[in-house]
């Protein structure tokens, strides 16, 4: 080939590299810290496309500009925000401020974001750290927080005949028959096909034993499905309902957009959802005729010596880009969001400052005298390795899979039964165990 | 490199008056006209380098890192990913599934094969068959997914056509494990079989009529007919049909991937290539696996030429 066309070649080649390369500066500019003038342009990125949509997003930020009047804020929301995030974290382009999208690894934050300073100095004043810090440096703060446990219809309770919300799994189970006994409802809807709604019950690890190193303890437990462990109480109540006939008649074509709707007007008795459900439930019900005081929020049904608990935990974090231009603006919307912009109460969540009243849909957990608990962190140097022993062993905790295959061989659809089921996630778990901790 | 030997020879006697005739014919100016062959292909081939090749080249890359799908630094990792695709049971069993598909490719073809020939002859209305047969291919594949999961609904269209037949107790369409890639690999016959037809079609008319007129004369019947002529006339669009039913039916994804997710028994390699990747975050392996993937269909492609050759069609 010729030099002319080796040239060409090269021509085009820098073409591509510079129209790849072309952002990114800025951030090393030494002024450019969360300490600096809080100025610049802010660029927002959101999961909360509903907020986005119906302007509510616009109010928070008419506020903020308020208030920092050199501050000119934009926002971007995003349909499928962990999937499209993890795509753009490969640039230097992905706005100022992100909610930490659960593909980071803790020990990945430096990549990414901006640390906010030690953790030790935020404890005061918010809840919700260990989520976003990393050997004991502060990346994000929660948007707010939630209780996990179980959601269920109020009046289909009442109509089967409940009095007492149960507290350990034999009468939560017994509850739900009685609710298939004396009601046409469903008495515990899984959400198989959708999937997701099924890695919800993960939250609960912890508050059935009381115990907040539980997560950190499984990380380096060769068999946490064993019995007296969270992990087996958690799986064993989805087995025994789905084993004794008392959710769904076909899980593989649940709705959750319909399930929605089903348990606002009664037609489902309960499903196994964090707090953050309880608005959206209660806005299916207003919107089909029923009543949002029919949705209640119990705890898991388990208890250590009469006392139950729930755990709760943040939602995403708030965190501010690596790259971005403008820092200390990004870190005073985050301040600004998290304790004056009113979001956690308007979603009635926890709210991330730590002497914020809690909101008034979990009024019924402290009538009913649950104590709210919060995990510990990791330890130093230890914050991935419960997720690194789930991906190595394919052990979702988080998502659906295996307990897809839980559901499965709960219904006989497929082959074994309860035990051989928890000692095959045991034998899985228990080998990655050994793997990562040699 | 021929092309760059005889390319100026070409141009000079294809245009020569528009060379000699230029004004300004200085010895830069030489140079341009050797390139143009090269810079009408540039566009076509960086646009394939850009998108094909270099994607296809960072997957071999990926295969042989631990990386997670976001790591800025990725580990170099040998061949620990290729020995853990063909090491761990629960990674290649899911093949057993594609099975369904392969003999409902079968099926398929044949039924694409029946309409093919009874469309191709003078039948009434065949050019309204003919677009009923094809029109599901041309429905996007996540809107066929969700229709067929309200078909397959307890209660649902199925369920009530069959009560009206008498089957009072139709079986979980998806929901039972015995039935659910059966019915999985019946959606994948009715999305599918337009595309078999329309080859098959077009194939069966290429056939010159005069053999049918002379086969009618000496008295052959339309079984006949179709065995003696038409069957060997497209004896190579059925062979490349069985290839790529077996390279489809290891690949199945949007079918299962929608209606299923991949629960209940009805997981393929795609889908747990893409949990492995984007569930597991294991990007690393899940690479290895759509480069085996890519191996196995070559290989079955290969294999098939080789049991298979193509041979000549001489209808005379």
């Amino acid at each position: 080939m010729s030099k002319q066309a080796l040239a060409g070649v090269a021509t085009f080649a820098a073409a591509a590299i510079a129209l790849s390369g072309c952002s990114g500066s800025g951030a090393d500019d030494p002024s450019n810290t969360i300490d600096g003038e809080v100025k610049g342009d802010l660029k927002i990125i959101t999961w909360r496309t509903d907020l986005v949509e119906n302007g509510q997003f616009d109010e928070y930020i008419a506020a903020f500009e308020e208030q920092y009047p050199d501050v000119s804020v934009e926002v971007e929301g995003i349909t499928d925000y962990a999937g499209e995030m993890t795509t753009r974290l490969s640039t230097n382009n992905y706005g100022d401020v992100i909610g930490i999208p659960a593909a980071i690894q803790p020990n990945q934050f430096e990549q990414f974001l901006e640390p906010l300073g030690d953790k030790a100095d935020f404890e005061d004043t918010y809840r919700f750290l260990n989520g976003a810090a990393y050997e004991g440096v502060q990346y994000g703060l929660a948007i707010g927080g939630n209780a996990n446990g179980v959601l269920y219809n109020k009046r289909v309770f009442e109509a089967a005949g409940i009095t007492e919300l149960p507290s350990t799994p034999e009468a939560f189970l017994a509850a739900l028959q009685q609710i298939k006994d004396n009601t046409d409802a469903i008495p515990l809807y899984t959400n198989y096909k959708d999937g997701w709604p099924l890695g919800q019950s993960f939250g609960n690890l912890g508050g059935i034993t009381a115990n907040p190193d539980a997560s950190s303890e499984m990380a380096k437990d060769p068999a946490p499905w064993t019995e007296g462990k969270d992990m087996y109480t958690i799986d064993s109540l989805l087995y025994d309902a789905v084993a004794a006939g008392l959710t769904e008649e076909d899980p593989l074509t649940t709705n959750w957009e319909q399930s929605k709707v089903d348990i606002a007007t009664g037609k489902i008795g309960a499903m196994t959802l964090g707090s953050w459900a309880i608005s959206q439930m209660q806005d299916a019900a207003e919107a089909n005729g029923a009543s949002a005081d029919d949705i209640g929020f119990m705890a898991f049904p388990a208890n250590v010596d009469g006392t139950q608990y729930t755990v709760i935990g943040g939602d995403y974090n708030l965190a501010v880009s690596r790259h971005s231009e403008s820092k200390a603006a990004a870190w005073a919307w985050i301040k600004w969001f998290v304790e004056e912009s009113g979001f956690a109460e308007n979603e009635a969540m926890i709210s991330t400052v730590a002497d914020a009243p809690l909101p008034e849909n979990l009024s019924g957990l402290e009538e009913a005298g649950v104590q709210l608990m919060e995990m510990n962190a990791a330890p130093a140097g230890e914050e991935g390795l419960l997720n690194e022993v789930a991906s190595d062993s394919q052990v979702d905790l988080f998502g659906n899979i295996y307990r897809q295959e839980l559901v499965d061989v709960a219904r006989g659809a497929a082959d074994g039964d309860k035990e051989s089921f928890f000692a095959d996630l045991n034998e899985r778990w228990g080998a990655s165990v050994e793997r990562l901790a040699g | 490199m021929a092309i760059k030997d005889s390319a100026p020879a070409e141009a000079v006697a294809d245009r020569p008056e528009g060379r000699t005739r230029r004004p300004s014919g200085t010895t830069r100016r030489r140079y341009p006209r050797r390139l143009t062959p090269y810079l009408f292909i540039a566009a076509a081939v960086s646009l394939l380098l850009l998108f094909t090749y270099w994607p296809a080249a960072n997957l071999f890359y990926y295969s042989v890192t631990d990386w997670d799908g976001l790591d800025q630094t990725k580990h170099f990792v040998g061949a620990d990913n290729y020995v853990r695709v063909f090491t761990d049971p629960r990674i290649f069993e899911v093949f057993f599934v594609s099975l369904y598909y392969f003999g409902a490719s079968f099926v398929q073809i044949a039924i694409a094969l029946y309409f093919a020939t009874i469309l191709s002859q003078s039948t009434r209305f065949r050019n309204f068959f003919r677009g009923v047969l094809f029109f599901p291919y041309l429905i996007n594949g996540v809107a066929i997914g969700f229709v067929f999961l309200y078909l397959f609904q307890p209660g649902g269209t199925i369920d009530t056509v069959l009560s009206w037949a008498g089957v009072g107790d139709p079986p979980q369409w998806l929901g039972d494990p015995e039935v659910a890639n059966w019915s999985l690999a019946g959606t994948s016959v009715w999305r599918y079989m337009g595309m078999n037809f329309v080859l098959f079609l077009g194939a069966i008319q290429s056939i010159p009529s005069e053999l049918y007129e002379a086969a009618e004369l000496d008295g052959a019947n339309k079984w006949q007919q179709f065995r003696a002529i038409i069957l060997p006339g497209i004896r190579r669009i059925i062979g490349l049909m069985f290839i790529l039913s077996i390279a489809g039916s290891l690949s199945v994804f949007e079918i299962p991937f929608i209606m299923t997710g991949g629960a209940n028994g009805t997981s393929t390699f795609v889908i747990q290539t893409i949990q492995t990747a984007f569930t597991h975050r294991q990007v690393g392996t899940a690479s290895a696996m759509a480069v085996v993937l890519l191996a196995i269909v070559l290989l079955v492609t290969w294999a098939q030429r080789k049991l298979f050759p193509d041979e000549k069609v001489d209808l005379t």
